[in-house]
């Protein structure tokens, strides 16, 4: 009986050491997305755009004769799952490299860990400057990103306020254990008194925060012109809702964050009117943007949002990244991303600068009763 | 002025709801002497069920709030008979044990996505938002709706328990199981009628909550779940009328504390009232002085 036991034991042993052991024929990469919890649309749209990019490119015959495998990991929108997510694919999936996380508060952890286990990571869309910097102010050097940062999504939406809606007074309110929420609105409050404007409320929340009556009050006392919230649409969609209800009529103001088809369904007719800095838009005439638009609509049935497009923009940077790097190794994929220079994506053209941060422009979008329509571009330069 | 009044409007807004919750603590506790973790979930599950009942099933609103009431009922009555029954000559750590996995159980099994899924859903409102101006205070038709529905179930518990047979029954049992059972009332059925009354409560909670901050997912309980609870021990738990009260306290205090100390301190500034007022009055505000039997 024992004899037999062992013999099976072994036998399994083997059978799993062949399997594993056998020559590599597919690139593992990892994703790690929040395809539930509250911010779950970034999540699809973003994982959307990586599996539209990598089908193309394996159906183009693949690297160098391999095809590439997606590993998709949900983090629910919550930092421990980030980490333990890319635990996972590094260790037990053995990825290569990982795009990943959407939001900064995942990708903050997400980043360290990638960075130890010097693995690669590109994420798309999280846009605080720490993600890929580290305290002291080195860059993470295994760390990129597809997206602005928020020190630039900050200026941009604080020239807009001075500079088209003309406003002289904001109030800002944010969530205090959002990385992003409080960056952004950190960045804005800076920029938007340099521009000589008066910030009249600063005033956080918390994340599990569905009440924001008092808060509302508060804001309307101090008479601003302009609400600046820095949040993910679910928030946004509360905090307007309820403002709405106070009989607050101020302008409002939005992030990225801003970016999702579920927005009308949350905040209602309320949030027509409002404007939120993205980093494309879908009525853009470039050609590229066109032909983009078009290849999304006929295989999701739906125009893609600024996640969807930086899903892609950052899986197509990885791609151009394992294409340069002869063995498909987590080093030389990272020696590989660091050198891209002028890459066409669809957000614009991308070149990393020393922190990992691609140079490009933002768009004002305004939302109506029906959907988004696009209202103007800022470039770095300017 | 018409500032504070109105931030005591918004106070007062959240009070009542937590009202509605704290209500099932109380007399939950009164008549088992079991905290009923799980009661903060029934209520989630309430709002979820108003959801379906506007959003899919095209219910008007009132027929909403019954829908929720029932349903809740029923899983409160079904919770009790399954997991607190056969746990009632047990130690009492048991069943606080069992109404923790109770509450997990609820939580987990509706985040799965053929229950009500993991997301936050746009709760749905069947009627346009209005407001009304009166001297300088801004009061919505949704705030108006809040105060009406949660005082009429109110009104209403405190007829039923202090005027009719049953209320008198549980009244009885409260105070001592065994000669109340000896005078002829059905101990199982007044411990099942008051945890489907507790829960009904928390599911017309769960649909006021909803349509007041209209967005829901399936731990939106934990936290209004344990404010009531603190509300129902402020007030002195197993005491009706010190439920409501300590919650119309707790909902103010929060406001207040958020808008004129800072946000971060709210729940803080929530939770202090409570330890001030045990300190002073160890039985809650309403609660009578009871002597330790040694």
């Amino acid at each position: 009986m024992r004899l037999k036991e062992t013999i099976i034991v072994v036998c399994l042993a083997l059978g799993l050491g062949i399997i594993s052991c056998g020559p590599e024929h597919v690139i593992k990469i990892g994703v790690v997305a929040p395809l539930t919890g509250d911010v779950k649309t970034f999540g699809e749209s973003t994982v959307n755009g990586i599996m539209l990019a990598v089908e193309e490119a394996n159906r183009a015959g693949g690297i160098q004769g391999k095809q590439i495998k997606l590993f998709i990991s949900d983090d629910k929108n919550d930092p421990t799952e980030a980490t333990n997510a890319g635990g996972k694919l590094i260790e037990l999936d053995g990825v290569v490299a990982i795009i990943g996380s959407v939001s900064t508060k995942c990708s903050l952890p997400l980043a360290d860990k990638c960075q130890v286990a010097r693995i690669p990571m590109i994420t798309p869309t999280s846009t605080n400057p720490k993600v890929t910097v580290t305290d002291d102010g080195r860059h993470k050097e295994y760390i990129f990103r597809a997206c602005f940062t928020d020190s630039f999504q900050g200026i941009v939406a604080a020239r807009f306020a001075v500079e088209t809606l003309k406003v002289k007074t904001a109030a800002i309110m944010f969530d205090v254990g959002n990385d992003y929420s409080r960056g952004l609105a950190d960045y804005f409050k800076r920029l938007f008194e340099e521009r000589s404007g008066k910030v009249v409320a600063f005033e956080s929340y918390q994340k599990d925060d569905v009440d924001f009556s008092a808060l509302l009050t508060k804001v309307k006392q101090s008479k601003p012109d302009l609400l600046f919230l820095p949040d993910y649409y679910n928030k946004v969609g509360l905090i307007v809702k309820q403002a709405y209800q106070l009989g607050l009529t101020c302008q409002f103001l939005g992030g990225d964050g801003w970016d999702s088809p579920a927005m009308l369904e949350i905040a209602g007719k309320e949030v027509a009117g409002s404007y939120f800095v993205n980093h494309y838009s879908a009525d853009d005439p470039r050609p590229e943007v066109r032909n983009w638009v078009q290849k999304y609509q006929a295989r999701y049935g739906q125009k893609p949002d600024a996640f969807a497009t930086l899903g892609y923009d950052a899986a197509l940077l990885l791609i151009a990244a394992l294409r340069n790097a002869p063995n498909a190794k987590p080093d030389e994929i990272r020696e590989a991303l660091s050198q891209i220079e002028n890459y066409p994506c669809v957000s614009g053209e991308i070149s990393f600068d020393a922190n990992g941060n691609p140079i490009k422009r933002a768009v004002i979008i305004r939302y109506n009763e029906t959907g988004q329509e696009f209202v103007t571009s800022f470039t770095p330069e300017e | 002025m018409t500032y504070f009044l109105q931030q005591l409007i918004n106070g007062l807004q959240l009070g009542f709801v937590y009202a509605l919750i704290a209500l099932g603590y109380t007399m939950v506790y009164g008549i088992v002497r079991l905290i009923n973790f799980a009661h903060g979930d029934v209520f989630m599950v309430g709002a979820y069920l108003g959801f379906f009942a506007i959003a899919s099933w095209r219910l008007p609103f009132p027929v909403a709030i019954v829908v929720a009431m029932v349903g809740c009922a029923l899983l409160g009555v079904l919770i009790e008979r399954l997991a607190y029954k056969p746990l009632r000559r047990a130690p009492r750590i048991s069943s606080l044990i069992t109404a923790i996995g109770v509450s997990l159980f609820l939580e987990y099994f509706t985040s799965l996505k053929f229950v009500f899924g993991p997301y936050f859903r746009a709760y749905p409102r069947p009627f346009a938002v209005r407001t009304y101006e009166l001297a300088g205070i801004t009061i919505s038709n949704i705030q108006i709706i809040v105060f009406g529905v949660a005082l009429v179930l109110m009104v209403a518990l405190t007829l039923f328990v202090n005027r009719t047979k049953t209320g008198l029954a549980m009244r009885a049992v409260s105070f001592d199981h065994q000669t109340a059972a000896l005078m002829g009332i059905n101990v199982n059925n007044v411990i099942s009628i008051t945890f489907g009354i507790g829960a009904a409560l928390a599911g017309a909670g769960g649909v006021l909550y909803g349509i007041a901050y209209p967005q829901i997912n399936p731990f939106m309980g934990i936290m209004p779940g344990l404010k009531a609870f603190v509300a129902a021990v402020l007030g002195g738990i197993g005491i009706i009328p010190g439920a409501m009260l300590g919650a119309v306290i707790m909902g103010v205090v929060e406001k207040l504390t958020e808008v004129y100390i800072s946000s971060t301190l709210r729940d803080a500034g929530a939770f202090a009232i409570l330890i001030i007022v045990l300190l002073v009055r160890p039985s809650g505000l309403l609660g009578k002085k009871q002597k330790e039997k040694v």
